[in-house]
């Protein structure tokens, strides 16, 4: 009676909380401002209910968010002012677009007689943001407060996870009203789990049965459909070599003896190279990027393809395949399991190994035991692997050390990978890293940043400051954005135009921010270091001075050929 | 290079703002062009059709029509050939109402074409032709010479020669909605 009574007359302002806290978002991300201020007035008198993390920037807000879902797998709230607030909100809607990640984010609007009037901090944020966002809606009155936010969280997280956005127009968050919370549990218009055709898993079980040099392709799809474990077991009994996207990756353990590798530009050579020798590729929950198929006119022409996704729009989209079985991976796979024989593939897996042992010879030993004086990106990351026991969550920004980070991460635990993969977001790790330690507490969380990307959101040091939170930064700084220099010495004849940067000291600008900080330059002091930054149970920045020059390898040239991969 | 054909998409939507901006976004993010446009509620309430024509590849446009119905506010999304569908569109000519009296051969293409003629006062009579673009393409050609004061043409209308099925899908969530109550 009481409850119902709090309940009546209030403002679209406090609905918005209580919307939230019905969805179990206790946590949001934010940077207040003008109309957005009855909202955060609410957060005052909410705050033992709801906790808000003030950012230093609405694009940290955002990619927190991300970053929290992607860690958690729950959704991730950004809530931002109108106008700038908003526009800076974009960078990281679209980069959970195209990584489909859940997230909601709330943005403050002029009051509604004013839209279209150019106010102050208007600026048409569900129309800039439209071609990013999975679904996007402007709330006028504070009627629509409870229903347009369960629709939100509903369309956020449900079939194919992505951004939504909703613009509140100020008058709306001031008018009363009588509030009532009802979840969403579907949309006419909206089917997010299409029904499996048990006869496409038929088909794609006669052909897996038969093949003789199968390989399969495992992307992010496998996390987010929580499909880690019925994965492991079509692995296992198919017998089938498994390789990963940027995004798949930790879905498997790194060390597990069927994973062979990531596939894709800065892949293994193993599984870039087999790609163009199977004789049937399944394909689980990717999208076959550009990144990931190079040329796809010569990409996979000899194999038959099975494409599992709960995405129709991604069949045939990028390669045409044989079998496409539409539908929750989760489900698909048991369903596969049921109908395939257990069988193992013993030369097959031998020209993987063969072929790893190829790749280690030209690349993995010059970058995990370099006989140059300089440390490499490579034998940092199995510090970290040392010392984190494999058990931490890597956040990484973008460009080689993301790379690195992806080839030599040695992942346990499913969630242990989170990184811009689709929109390349540099700036994106340190943001990501408050939001995945905050989603997933009794982690440890690693941020591995460029010097370039470190810069780009380096202010969110005072989010970390001011929250006491205990992320590790590792900073692998070649003074230079090496991705792009590699490019420049490789396809552009050495011209390195605007790519070499000259750096503050890292050490003291995390000093200034009062969190424990050093640098390394020396191969002897490597070890110490991360140890020390590990064991601390505090936030730690640690800076370490890398190679200027180093290139990442293997790598497929841009518009080559899977097959074409070079090692050098 | 696969031939580009003409192609009718119908899109059943909710009546969502923004939602037009949502599809012609699926357009332009690809730069295909398109060639006409036109919207309304359809046989059901509160449901709007859009039917939008363009020039695409087979399989350009399969890929683009399953981007439509992904939209969230999409209730089905098809296309079709125009040998699939009948469609018509409609033009409306502005002539100076002197060279209707004085020009003998306006009056016989207005009968020829079977055209109607909307309004007429003093100054000026407007013409109302429906059907083919060649048809409507035909009168503007016939009547240029004397003179347009002003022309424009209706997107394409469609209806398919193949049922849509959308009120059976509406009926389905309906009943799984209550299924699940």
């Amino acid at each position: 009676m009481n409850k119902m009574k709090n309940n009546k007359n209030i403002s679209g302002a406090e609905a918005v909380i209580k919307s939230l806290l019905k969805e179990n978002a206790d946590l949001v991300f934010g940077y207040p401002g003008g109309a957005i201020m009855p909202v955060y007035d609410e957060f005052f008198k909410f705050q033992d209910k709801i906790h808000h993390v003030l950012t230093r920037h609405e694009q940290g807000a955002v990619h927190a968010a991300q970053g929290y879902a992607r860690s958690s797998g729950r959704v991730g709230v950004a809530i931002a002012t109108s106008g700038p607030g908003a526009t800076n909100l974009v960078t990281g809607i679209a980069d959970a677009q195209i990584d489909s990640t859940p997230i909601v984010c709330i943005t403050g609007q002029v009051p509604a007689h004013l839209l279209g009037s150019d106010a102050f901090q208007e600026t048409d944020i569900i129309g800039i943001s439209m071609p990013v966002t999975k679904w996007s809606y402007q709330i006028t009155k504070a009627s629509e407060v409870p229903g347009v936010i369960a629709k939100a969280f509903y369309i956020a997280k449900s079939g194919r996870p992505g951004p939504v956005l909703i613009d509140i127009t100020k008058n709306a968050q001031f008018e009363m009203f009588d509030f009532n919370y009802k979840k969403c549990i579907g949309i006419r218009s909206y089917s997010p789990i299409p029904k499996i055709d048990n006869n496409k898993i038929l088909d794609a079980a006669k052909l897996i049965n038969t093949a003789k040099k199968p390989l399969i392709v495992w992307g992010q799809g496998v996390i987010l459909g929580n499909a880690e474990k019925e994965f492991k077991n079509f692995v296992e009994k198919s017998g089938i070599p498994a390789a990963w996207t940027i995004l798949g990756a930790s879905a498997l353990p790194t060390s597990h003896e069927l994973n062979v590798g990531m596939v894709g530009m800065h892949g293994n050579y193993g599984p870039n190279i087999l790609t163009n020798q199977c004789d049937l590729l399944i394909a689980i929950g990717m999208r076959f990027d550009d990144r990931v198929t190079g040329d796809t006119n010569s990409y996979a022409k000899q194999a038959k393809i099975i494409h599992l996704d709960i995405d129709p729009a991604e069949i045939d989209k990028n390669i045409k395949v044989d079998i496409p079985v539409i539908g929750d991976c989760k489900e698909s796979l048991a369903m596969l399991s049921k109908n395939i024989k257990t069988k193992s593939y013993k030369n097959w897996l031998k020209t993987f190994d063969d072929l790893m042992k190829k790749e280690f010879n030209k690349v993995i030993k010059n970058d995990l035991s370099p006989k140059k004086k300089g440390l490499t990106m490579g034998e940092s990351i199995i510090a970290i692997n040392k010392f984190t026991k494999g058990k931490a969550i890597i956040v990484s920004d973008v460009g080689q050390h993301q790379m690195v980070a992806c080839r030599y991460a040695n992942f346990i635990e499913s969630r242990s990978n989170i990184t811009s993969g689709g929109l390349g977001t540099m700036g994106f790790a340190l943001p990501a890293a408050i939001g995945a330690k905050m989603g997933a507490p009794k982690r440890e969380v690693v941020a591995v940043i460029g010097d370039g990307g470190y810069q780009m959101t380096i202010q969110e040091l005072g989010t970390i400051f001011q929250l006491q939170l205990p992320v590790k930064i590792v900073i692998l700084n070649n003074d230079f954005l090496g991705m792009v220099r590699q490019w420049q010495q490789m396809f552009f004849n050495k011209r390195y135009a605007s790519t070499e940067m000259v750096n503050p000291d890292f050490v003291s600008i995390a000093k200034a921010y009062f969190l424990d900080s050093e640098k390394v330059e020396n191969r002897s002091d490597l070890e110490p270091a991360v140890k020390r930054m590990i064991e601390s149970k505090k936030p730690y920045v640690l800076e370490i001075s890398v190679e200027k020059e180093d290139n990442v390898f293997p790598m497929i040239p841009s518009g080559a050929s899977v097959s074409d991969i070079r090692l050098e | 290079m696969e031939k580009k054909i003409q192609f009718t998409v119908s899109i059943y939507t909710e009546n969502n703002i923004g939602l037009l901006n949502r599809i012609s976004t699926i357009f332009l993010k690809r730069h295909i062009n398109i060639e006409s446009f036109t919207t309304s509620e359809c046989e059901i309430e509160n449901v709007f059709r859009f039917i939008i024509v363009v020039e695409m590849t087979q399989s350009g446009i399969e890929k683009v029509v399953k981007q439509i119905e992904k939209q969230v506010d999409v209730i089905k999304a098809f296309y079709h050939t125009d040998e699939e569908t009948i469609f018509q569109e409609t033009a409306l000519y502005k002539v100076k109402s002197n060279s209707l009296f004085k020009e003998r051969q306006i009056q016989k293409f207005i009968k020829k074409s079977n055209a109607r003629i909307i309004t007429v006062n003093p100054e000026f009579f407007v013409i109302e032709k429906t059907g083919f673009r060649n048809e409507t393409d035909e009168l503007y050609n016939d009547l240029a010479p004397y003179g347009l004061l002003q022309f424009t043409r209706s997107g394409r209308i469609a209806v398919t020669k193949s049922k849509m099925g959308i009120s059976e899908i509406l009926n389905t969530f309906k009943n799984q909605k209550k299924k699940k109550k």
